[in-house]
């Protein structure tokens, strides 16, 4: 068992998200992260889905997934050389005169920028793979974390090779 | 300008549709209205399941698409049962329901179910019309989506608002183009050709053939292959009518309650040719023994379905038919499996299904002698249960679509609405549901719908006054612990009656053939109460989770 990255272009339409996952929901699995978006086809969307499962059983939802009238395209990037990014925001305790110093200097080793400063409180944005926001994230954890966002992972082949409608 | 209830109506008629079996309710008023003047029939059911059943078994028998409508909430959920049966058999029905107009969406309204949410995983596709322009163009792609590739059950819900809504015509396209839809049709040559080299280095091959080979009316194609090459063919429920029941290489039925030599034929083969089949748990039985020693070829228009629960050597993506036909082309010589085919003769001479004969009302001899008054003169629809697998096993089926039953979701009150949709594909010959006690009970209100509109079904009860299926297997696996599967003794003639449906009850086996012959006798509807043995078993029968050789009930080896 293994995270797969799972590349779906869909129909931009109501409905599809609920379709798409419905497939993963039917077979137990637990979706790791989710990110949707617009694409550079105006009425299509890309949906990235991380999944931990089983090569067959993954497979098995790719075909599924296939099968759905509003999933135009369906790639795992798993195998391939690819990007893989997420953004996270997260605000951190830092009552000013304390531990403000030390956070900064953990999120410009982590090349994470402070985009919001309390009185209280720090909020910084990260970019990258899923292993460096979760290093981030346990580093920051001891001045204590008030809240985390994260994006879901989102991924792109690298090199020439796409997952486009092939229009 | 037209109302969408209009462009509705007339969208279903350009799409060939002459029949709908619905139920009216408030959001669907605006669309009653449409079809109370229309040449469109509309057959009133007695609950929105019966609709759903209806037009399938309009569709299984005509392999056109069948067409259901029922209004919003209670109505459209009643649907629920009647597409989940055709979404697992395959077949293709599109329905339509009401919905609360689109300003009270999402609000709780009265009625109000989110029924494309309910249906999600049980339509091909589904679509919520938000606007009467959309109508046509929604209409148009259901029904291309329903009826081709692997046909399923597609749902379109109306809005009031959408019915009533006005819009000009739109201009619709030719032909149906959906980019995220292009389902395969022709198999692909070179891995035809690895499966005719495997074919020819077989000696002992075998069809597995399933309901793939009936909704792309292949039957002549696999009849030619099988014949050619020489192959036993063995099929599933679904498969059933697909090959003669009488024609020498006709294995019967395979699987838990398969014959004997179906399932020696499948441990013992070295090559499987699987046609539009799908390794279903009641056919397999222990996966992992299931046909140990072979090859397995894998013919399916549906790409999700080769792979998924058996290891496959060749797999062919595409409509079985167009594939077989290649086959035949691309075949260069014919077979011989004499000590094969010998061999399979020998297991269906000593292992033959029994039927018992002992003075007593059986449910086999009923249908035995059923199947001989007819022949290949009626449609057989059924029940789900004991009734379902006697007819099964016992009914000798010569062609495609005529026997319509519930086989992948095994719905307990599919057999009389859908056998009412039969008649109106087949008017030509007589439609008889074979059913149980406990079965007809789950739509008997259709005695209702059957006795107005003159429908003539001829019900045969095999009344044995329990839940047979669930007994037998409490009588075989939970120590004759009879636990809530005894009903209560019903006069069935009597309830027919009620509704001005002819009856007969019967008692012993010297009545049988005169009430048959009653029935068919009958211009109208009529309806058969057969007391029989009461702890009559289906067998053979494979234990859930044995291998398919393991049957108890069978022969002693030969």
């Amino acid at each position: 068992m293994k995270p797969h990255t799972l590349s779906i272009l869909v129909e931009n339409k109501a409905g599809v998200l609920s379709r798409v996952t419905g497939l993963f929901s039917r077979r137990g699995f637990n979706i790791e992260s989710l990110a949707v978006g617009p694409c550079e086809e105006p009425d299509m969307s890309r949906i990235t889905i991380v999944v931990i499962g089983d090569d067959e059983k993954i497979e098995q939802v790719m075909k599924q997934l296939n099968k759905l009238i509003d999933v135009i395209k369906v790639s795992d990037l798993t195998d391939s050389e690819r990007v893989e990014r997420e953004l996270a925001l997260i605000k951190v305790t830092a009552e000013l005169g304390t531990s403000r110093a030390e956070i900064m200097q953990i999120a410009s080793i982590f090349r994470a920028s402070i985009v919001d400063v309390g009185a209280k409180t720090l909020i910084l944005q990260v970019i990258g793979d899923t292993d460096k926001i979760d290093a981030l994230e346990k580093l920051l954890r001891q001045y204590g974390i008030k809240e985390f966002v994260r994006t879901g992972t989102v991924g792109i082949l690298r090199g020439s090779k796409t997952v486009t409608s092939g229009k | 300008m037209k109302t969408g209830a209009k462009i509705l109506v007339e969208s279903l008629q350009r799409e060939g549709t002459d029949i709908i079996f619905g139920y009216p309710g408030g959001v669907v008023m605006p669309i009653y209205d449409e079809l109370y003047d229309s040449s469109l029939r509309h057959i009133l059911v007695r609950h929105e399941q019966a609709a759903a059943h209806a037009a399938d078994g309009y569709a299984r028998a005509s392999g056109r698409v069948g067409v259901c409508l029922a209004t919003s909430g209670p109505g459209a959920c009643n649907l629920v049962t009647g597409i989940a049966t055709a979404y697992m058999d395959s077949v293709p029905i599109v329905a339509l329901t009401g919905q609360v107009p689109t300003n009270l969406l999402g609000n709780d309204a009265f009625q109000e179910s989110d029924i494309t949410g309910i249906t999600m995983p049980i339509t091909k596709h589904n679509y919520l019309v938000k606007s009467a322009g959309e109508l046509a163009r929604t209409v148009q792609e259901a029904f291309y989506i329903a009826g081709t590739g692997r046909p399923g059950p597609v749902l379109i819900d109306i809005p009031k608002d959408v019915s009533t809504g006005l819009s000009d015509d739109v201009k619709l396209p030719e032909k149906v183009t959906l980019r995220g839809y292009n389902p395969t049709y022709k198999g692909h040559k070179r891995q035809m050709e690895k499966a005719l080299d495997l074919l020819a280095h077989s000696e002992r091959p075998l069809i597995y053939a399933g309901g793939g080979i009936i909704s792309s009316n292949a039957s002549p194609e696999l009849m030619e292959f099988a014949t050619l090459a020489s192959i036993p063919v063995t099929t599933t429920l679904m498969g059933i009518g697909c090959i003669p029941c009488h024609h020498p290489l006709n294995l019967g039925m395979l699987g838990m309650h398969g014959t004997e030599y179906a399932n020696f034929a499948v441990t013992e083969c070295d090559l499987m040719i699987a046609i539009g089949a799908r390794f279903d748990d009641r056919v397999t039985g222990k996966i992992e023994t299931f046909a140990p020693h072979a090859k397995v070829i894998h013919i399916d228009i549906d790409p999700a379905e080769i792979g998924k629960n058996k290891r496959v050597d060749v797999p062919i993506v595409g409509d079985v038919k167009a594939v077989l036909k290649d086959l035949l082309l691309l075949m260069k010589k014919q077979g011989v499996h004499e000590a094969w085919i010998k061999k399979i003769k020998h297991w269906k001479q000593h292992h033959p299904l029994k039927c018992p004969a002992n003075g007593a009302l059986h449910p086999q001899f009923i249908i035995r002698t059923l199947s001989d008054l007819v022949k290949d003169k009626a449609v057989i629809v059924s029940e789900v249960g004991q009734n379902q697998m006697w007819t099964a096993q016992h009914f000798c089926f010569h062609n495609p679509r005529t026997w319509i039953t519930s086989g992948g979701l095994g719905t307990m009150g599919y057999g009389l609405p859908a056998a009412m949709g039969v008649h109106f594909a087949r008017p030509d010959v007589p439609v008889f549901d074979i059913a149980g006690d406990g079965s007809v009970q789950m739509n008997i209100q259709e005695f209702g719908t059957i006795a107005a509109e003159k429908i003539p079904v001829k019900v045969v009860i095999l009344n044995n006054m329990y839940l047979g299926m669930v007994r037998q297997w409490q009588e075989l696996f939970y120590d004759h612990r009879y636990s809530f599967t005894e009903l209560p003794p019903v006069d069935f003639v009597k309830i027919a009656n009620a509704y001005g449906i002819e009856g007969m009850r019967v008692e012993s086996p010297d009545e049988v053939l005169p009430a048959l012959q009653a029935s068919l006798d009958c211009d109208g509807p009529f309806v058969m109460d057969f007391r029989i043995e009461r702890e009559e078993n289906v067998f053979p029968m494979v234990p859930a989770g044995a291998a398919i050789n393991e049957m108890i009930g069978g022969h002693p080896p030969s």
